[in-house]
């Protein structure tokens, strides 16, 4: 499996850590609902199909990148940089 | 039909022309008492148990494909109790026992062969915490010896004690603790309800689910509309999709587990051997293989499929632990879809929607847990109570942080248990 | 026997090789298999099962009957085919799954009770007495089954694995590869074309066919000959592409030294290969099948591709007289072939009622061979034909019950192959694999011509998509023959019609698991074993579905087939998992001080990846304890010396800063003045501890955090975490400087002396208290001072670039020994921690909160943190949950041990009572008993009280007294001293 990497290129996996859905970069407040929490921590859609998960380039740039692939097939369709989808400020 | 060496001998004689079918392939009803969507090995050993146990008829297992197809046809085969957090600690314990009495109780030989499990570890640290298991198994009422480098090396000398990039400590050295025949395990059960009457429904996929007032009616399904006062749900890998289908969203990631079966070979592993440091365990089947495996490929998929880098890191692992099988090649690799949870533990229990059951959240250790899922989903099913051994199974633990089971201590990211 | 005038060996080179201690010679280019067969040898090997005596089947990697034991000792390879072992001077081989020995094998004796031992037998006995299964029964069974044997010993031979990157990946070099790889090649593209035969031509080696007006055979080689001076091909012969994956990763395995007798210098025994492609061709050709008739499987029936390459490849007659059995016209070509060497041909038997032939032999349409006879190699058969048996005998029979194209990798992301009628098999799923194009037989398309015109018209097609385009207009010229195949799938009859050859299952097997309801191709599969043989069923899995599809009344399309998973031929663990044996398996981490260490004797001890020292022996002292006791004492006393440069370090700058130490600690560290260092404690989200260390404000906008060894990598992501995904409009950035630093710690009393002997102005209590930090000059270097401790002890950590690392460490070192002090390793590292309650990962194993640390009151109430919500959840907070607690021992027995667990005084050690577990444990030469940390359900209000320790493992029980978790100086006056 390779994943594409926007600084770096076609990367092997073997340079990736996976973490999940990609959900989890949207933390909710403080002050949110345990329920929203709960459902933030432990709960996934898990589509068989297209799927938007986190992976961090820990063995090449150190970036976080949520990856658009299918879970069925291991197409990958897009990876981006999650500061570019969030904003860096600047 | 009672199985035996004297039926075989009889029908070898007359020319093998009175065996009749392990199971029915009966229509579907329009109307059951309890259904099981899945006829994988926690969905046959439910239904089992609901007629043996609870005398229990009018029941059917949906299933999509064929019986056993799932991930009791496709894992390492190993049988263990050796968890150590309450909660497991009992539940698997209890499982053993069933797997102890499995081939008198089903009359099927799963050829559950207990030759003993051995935990390596290589460390102080990880003595310390093997031993912390270990007297867990025995508070249990099960069997555990903690054994130093030469207790290890008297059982399984095969070992690199020498150059293993992590030396070899000790291990802690299950005798209870074995494999068995995995499809057997799977069609045992199936031949056992459908013997006690259970409607064993394969090629009949559920394709909705049916709730009425907040209490589930039936299932769409391929084969048409099937009502039932209660619904078992019992897909491992696929809860999510059914799960989804009567609204709700489960703490469970999807995850592929690779594993790995060599040529035969004449008998070279007696034990199952786990290789914790290097997320590898092997035993040697009854054919000859080895049949060994690792850690989760990592990411989310449905592919029953995996890559070359954990094929690779398992096959590193082997080779610094037992050198002596570099020779051995490789047949047959394939994945299956792990349902992982966020702390590693199953799911057993009731829906928000009355009627509904949930039985899932297996992650890679549901093998050894069919037996006791089984009868313990049963049940509940049947009484509306949690059994004893598997009430910590519960979906609201995470909400509320009492009773998790996180064996590994790695929290809440599904992936890492 | 051998033919003269035939076959691609070189007879110049005669070669000696050895198999079941007989000698035996070949030439060079011969396999095992043609070099016995020659030789006039029939039987090779016994079945798996029936223990029936079997010779050669194929001449390829499919081989499930000839399997041999190659080498000797370390070097011994098990289940080798020896169709595909090429012999070399000395090679050494043997039968295997016999006893005492090949012709001979007493557990033939299964074979009589066949009746007995059907499909799926072992599920419906060995049940009874419960006890015999592990005793006696499966002992047995595991002994008669398995083939060949490792040798037990650590594997001797060495491998290889490498990395591969091309615009196309050829798989299979025969005439359509060839021809792809030429094309694409011609027009530019970065080509490798991966062949598993040591030549390059596939079946235009073991065919008499013509290609340019030359020999197939010669103009494969004139075409490789070819490639090889373009710069962008490479060839890759004896290597077998096993597996397909991912965005155009394929596994090849190359067999570098099988056939070498003397592997010189570097050379491994194979290389795994890795190859990322972006276009891929399957020219992987297709495999003859035979067909299920009774006594199917004796020494002397092969396929009949088998016997033509055998016959013009390896210049081998396979038999004296030869009868052809098929459903095909292209099997006839075996006839022509042979007859052309002057080997009398016995007999064609077609199944086919309209099948013809020119050549002048016996020949017998819409017939069939209804039996042969022969134990030990065949002697005749029977042919059927209108109704009547007539008998030959012939000591060959080459059987084709038509070809199945490779679709092997095809399937290996899920593809499913469909059902062809006109060639009577699957082919591939085309676009099953992305960007793989599938040329030649392997497609189905079952003549020469038509496998070329497959290849041109695919490679046109790719190089479009490259912008480039065909130079090369003129197609090497064949004769083309439309193949022609009737279905004949099993002849019926009395006796056993064997399907797999190797695990022994036959047409009764399979018909008898319709019987028994396994009607799904999987069930029949499992409960026959049809198709787990080493040749995963590539001889025989279709005609088993052709059977099953009969005996359930469905078509073969309906019924589908098994799943074709990798490798596509078995590949040895060793060369997958190269590097691994001995200590290649992770990575080795080295302190500069490692070598320091060693020279003075210490026990380097693994810690995660990292070596520490476990503890520096000193003359006079024969056990870890003495010397642990004595380190400990010189720290509480003098001073000691501990390399602590495994310790994660994470240098972070910027205006952010603090923010982002406030948001992954619980605690504040905005508030840290300048100059001072603060302990932390991080949670993960989800409210367990993390992590715990101190990190230093060296400047308003620049801090250096530690972590602990084992967590420095996990940290690290989960500060680009936060500061990626969750705030990136922070300013601020960070990284790792562990490797750039070396660190030491230096306790005890005499530690500022110590530390004033190497820095360049002298610091003193007042100038420099507790938990300050600065950067200082050290012997005109400049380094790094933290005034921190973990043993208790007045102490300090001091950090230089690692360059310094090794002589800094020898210096302090020596000049700690002439103040009484010295090094300590991790032993005594452990015992100082333990006596003062400090926690490492043995307590936040990772199920631990703050809460139950007791250290509830460092999740500041201010602000909001990673972990701060999740670790309010109720279960949480519960005041039943197991918190940290100390134990002394309070009876007569003195010992405490981790692992142990933990009860009420009068309760039993079971499950329901127990309470707790211990987690560490040291033996403390400063109150000369025992110490340990543990856990205890609600164990912080129990201070004084007594409870039961009990370790069955190690049979002890031990009062205990829970006591404060700071044992040695709680009020902690030393360390601010």
């Amino acid at each position: 499996m390779r994943i594409p990497c926007p600084i770096c290129g076609d990367r092997d996996r073997r340079e990736f850590y996976y973490v999940g859905d990609a959900q989890i970069i949207d933390r909710p407040s403080p002050e949110a609902s345990e329920d929203i929490w709960n459902d933030y921590l432990h709960n996934r859609d898990n589509p068989a199909g297209v799927t938007k998960d986190l992976w961090y380039h820990e063995n090449g740039c150190n970036s976080w990148l949520v990856v658009t692939r299918n879970t069925t097939t291991h197409e990958v369709q897009h990876a981006e940089l999650v500061t570019k989808l969030k904003g860096d400020g600047s | 039909m009672r199985f035996s060496g004297l039926k075989i001998l009889r029908e070898g004689l007359t020319g093998n022309k009175g065996w009749t079918k392990h199971w029915r392939d009966p229509e579907p009803k329009k109307e059951y008492d309890i259904l099981i969507i899945g006829g994988g090995g926690h969905g046959l050993s439910t239904a089992y148990y609901l007629a043996e146990n609870h005398g229990l008829r009018n029941i059917a297992v949906l299933e999509k494909g064929y019986l056993g197809g799932g991930n009791v046809g496709r894992n390492t085969t190993i049988v263990r109790a050796n968890y150590f957090l309450p909660g497991n600690s009992e539940f698997y314990s209890h499982s053993l026992k069933l797997w102890e009495n499995l081939e008198n109780d089903l009359n099927y030989n799963v050829m559950h062969s207990q030759r003993g499990l051995i935990n390596l570890f290589h460390s102080d640290g990880q003595r310390d915490a093997f031993a912390r298991r270990g007297n867990a198994m025995i508070n249990q009422g099960d069997d555990a010896i903690l054994l130093d480098t030469e207790g290890v090396r008297d059982l399984i000398p095969y070992l690199d004690f020498e150059q293993v990039r992590f030396p070899i400590y000790g291990g802690l050295y299950h005798p209870r603790g074995g494999s068995a025949r995995h499809d057997a395990v799977a069609w045992g059960y199936a031949r056992g309800a459908d013997t006690r009457g259970v409607d064993l429904i394969q090629n009949c996929e559920v394709t909705g689910i049916d709730i009425s007032q907040g209490r589930v009616a039936g299932v769409q399904t391929t084969r048409g509309q099937i009502s039932a006062k209660k619904v078992g749900i019992v897909v491992a890998g696929r809860s999510g999709q059914v799960a989804a289908m009567a609204g709700m969203r489960l703490p469970i990631e999807s995850h592929v587990l690779q594993a790995f079966v060599t040529e035969g070979l004449k008998p070279c592993i007696d034990h199952v051997i786990s290789f914790g440091m290097g997320h590898f365990y092997i035993s040697q089947s009854d054919k000859g293989g080895l049949v060994f495996g690792g850690d989760l490929d990592f990411y989310a998929s449905y592919a029953q499929r995996g890559n070359l880098p954990m094929k690779e890191h398992v096959m590193e692992a082997g080779m610094t632990l037992m050198p002596m099988i570099g020779k051995a090649r490789v047949l047959r690799s394939w994945g299956g879809i792990m349902d992982m949870t966020p702390d590693g533990s199953p799911i057993i229990d009731k829906t928000d929607i009355e009627g509904l059951y949930i039985d899932c959240g297996w992650c890679y250790g549901g093998f050894k847990a069919v037996p006791a899922s089984g009868y313990c989903f049963a049940h509940l099913l049947a009484t509306d109570n949690h059994h004893e051994f598997a009430s910590g199974f519960r979906l609201d633990r995470f909400k509320t942080g009492y009773g998790l089971i996180d064996e590994e201590g790695t929290g809440s990211q599904h992936n890492l248990h | 026997m051998r033919v003269s005038g035939k076959g691609l060996i070189n007879r110049k080179n005669t070669v000696n090789f050895k198999f079941d201690g007989a000698n035996y010679t070949g030439y060079e280019g011969d396999s095992v298999a043609s070099a016995l067969l020659a030789s006039g040898k029939k039987l090779f090997g016994r079945s798996f099962k029936y223990h029936r005596p079997r010779g050669v089947l194929t001449a390829g990697s499919e081989e499930p009957n000839a399997l041999i034991t190659v080498g000797e000792g370390s070097f011994q390879d098990p289940n080798v085919r020896a169709t595909t072992q090429e012999i070399f001077e000395g090679l050494v081989t043997k039968s295997q799954n016999n006893w005492p020995n090949l012709s001979y094998d007493i557990l033939s004796i299964n074979d009589l009770f066949f009746h007995f031992l059907g499909a799926g037998f072992y599920y419906k006995t060995f049940m009874w007495p419960k006890s015999f299964w592990e005793k006696i029964y499966e002992p047995f069974i595991r002994r008669a089954a398995g083939l060949g044997s490792l040798s037990g010993l650590h594997n001797s031979d060495s491998y290889e694995k490498a990395y591969a990157f091309c615009d196309l990946l050829v798989i299979g070099g025969g005439p359509s590869g060839l021809l792809a790889a030429k094309l694409a090649a011609e027009a530019g593209l970065d080509v490798i074309i991966a062949e598993q035969e040591p030549i390059f031509g596939g079946r235009l080696n073991s065919e008499t066919e013509q290609v340019d007006g030359m020999p197939g055979s010669t103009w494969a080689a004139k075409t490789t000959e070819s490639l090889k001076f373009m710069d962008n091909v490479r060839l890759f012969s004896r290597t077998t592409v096993t597996g397909v994956y991912d965005q155009g990763t394929f596994a090849a395995v190359e067999r570098v030294g099988h056939h070498l007798s003397k592997r010189g210098g570097d050379l491994p025994l194979e290389c795994f290969w890795r190859i990322v492609a972006k276009n891929s061709v399957l020219a992987a050709g297709a495999i003859e099948r035979t067909i299920a008739f009774p006594n199917n499987d004796r020494p002397g029936i092969m396929t009949a591709s088998a016997v033509r390459t055998y016959l013009n490849r390896y210049g081998v007659s396979t038999g004296k007289s030869v009868a052809i059995f098929c459903n095909n016209n292209a099997a006839h070509k075996t006839a022509s072939d042979l007859l052309e060497s002057g080997v009398n041909v016995a007999a064609i038997v077609d199944s086919r009622e309209d099948s013809e032939t020119a050549l002048n032999v016996p020949f017998y349409n819409g017939a069939e061979v209804s039996n042969t006879f022969g134990r030990q190699g065949l002697k005749s058969i029977n042919i059927k034909k209108n109704n009547v048996e007539t008998k030959i005998e012939v000591d060959c029979l080459a059987v084709s019950g038509g070809w199945n194209p490779t679709v092997h990798l095809t399937c290996h992301m899920n593809g499913r192959p469909t059902w062809n009628d006109e060639i009577l098999s699957f082919i591939p799923e085309i676009g099953a694999i992305p960007n793989m194009a599938i040329v030649g037989s392997a497609n189905g398309h079952m003549d020469t011509g038509k496998c070329f015109e497959s290849a041109q018209k695919e490679i046109n097609a790719l190089l479009k998509t490259f912008g480039k385009s065909s130079k090369t207009k003129k197609m090497p010229k064949v004769e083309s023959t439309k193949f022609e195949i009737s279905p004949k799938w099993a002849v019926e009859g009395k006796g056993r019609a064997w399907l797999d050859y190797q695990n022994d299952v036959t047409v009764k097997d399979v018909r008898q698991s319709v019987q028994e309801n396994f009607k799904s191709v999987e069930h029949m599969k499992r409960y026959t074993t049809q198709g787990m043989a080493i040749d995963q069923g590539k001889n025989s899995n279709v005609a088993a579905l052709a059977i099953l599809a009969d005996a359930t009344g469905r078509g073969i399309p309906e019924t589908g087939t098994t799943t074709f998973r990798p490798p596509f031929v078995p590949v040895s663990i060793a060369s997958m998992g190269k590097n691994a044996q001995g200590s290649g398996f992770a990575p080795q981490r080295f302190t500069t001080s490692h070598a320091a260490s060693v020279d003075r004797g210490s026990p380097m001890i693994e810690a995660g990846l990292w070596y520490r020292p476990s503890y520096f022996p000193q003359v006079g002292e024969t056990n870890w304890r003495q010397s642990c006791d004595r380190e400990i004492e010189m720290v509480r006393t003098s001073v000691g010396v501990c390399d602590v440069s495994t310790l994660g370090k994470i240098d972070i700058q910027g205006p952010d800063a603090h923010r982002l130490l406030d948001f992954v600690y619980t605690n504040m560290f905005s508030t840290l003045k300048v100059g001072k260092v603060r302990y932390g404690l991080m949670l993960r989200e989800d409210g367990h501890v993390m992590d715990d260390g101190t990190t230093a404000r060296l400047a308003e906008n620049h801090y250096v955090m530690t972590t602990t060894t084992a967590a420095a990598g996990q940290v690290m992501r989960h500060l680009d975490f936060v500061h990626q995904c969750l705030h990136p409009e922070w300013d601020l950035s960070f990284i790792s400087v562990t490797e750039q630093w070396a660190q030491f710690s230096i306790a005890g009393p005499k530690s500022q002396e110590l530390i004033n002997a190497v820095l360049d102005k002298p610091i003193s209590s007042e100038t420099f208290p507790f938990m300050s930090c600065a950067s200082v000059g050290i012997l005109g270097e400049t380094g790094r001072l933290f005034r921190i401790s973990f043993s208790g002890e007045h102490g300090y950590e001091i950090a230089v670039p690692a360059r310094f690392g090794e002589s800094l460490f020898r210096l302090l070192v020596s000049r700690a020994e002439e103040i009484g002090g010295g090094p300590y390793g991790m032993e005594a590292l452990n015992v100082l921690r333990i006596e003062k309650g400090f926690i490492t990962h043995a307590e936040i194993h990772g199920r631990i909160t703050a809460f139950d640390l007791g250290m509830q009151r460092m999740v500041s109430e201010k602000k909001d943190c990673i972990g701060k919500t999740s670790a309010s959840r109720p279960g949480l907070l519960d005041s039943e949950r197991e918190q940290l607690v100390a134990l002394k021992p309070v009876g007569s027995v003195k010992q405490i041990t981790a692992g142990a667990h933990l009860f009420d005084l009068n309760d039993e050690p079971i499950r329901e009572n127990d309470r707790g577990y211990v987690t560490s444990v040291g033996f403390s030469p400063t109150f000369g008993h025992f110490i340990g940390l543990g856990f205890f359900k609600g164990g912080q209000a129990r201070l004084g009280e007594q409870i039961k320790m009990v370790d069955h493992l190690r049979g002890v029980e031990t009062e205990c007294e829970i006591i404060n978790t700071v044992s040695f100086d709680p009020k902690g006056d030393r360390l601010r001293d």
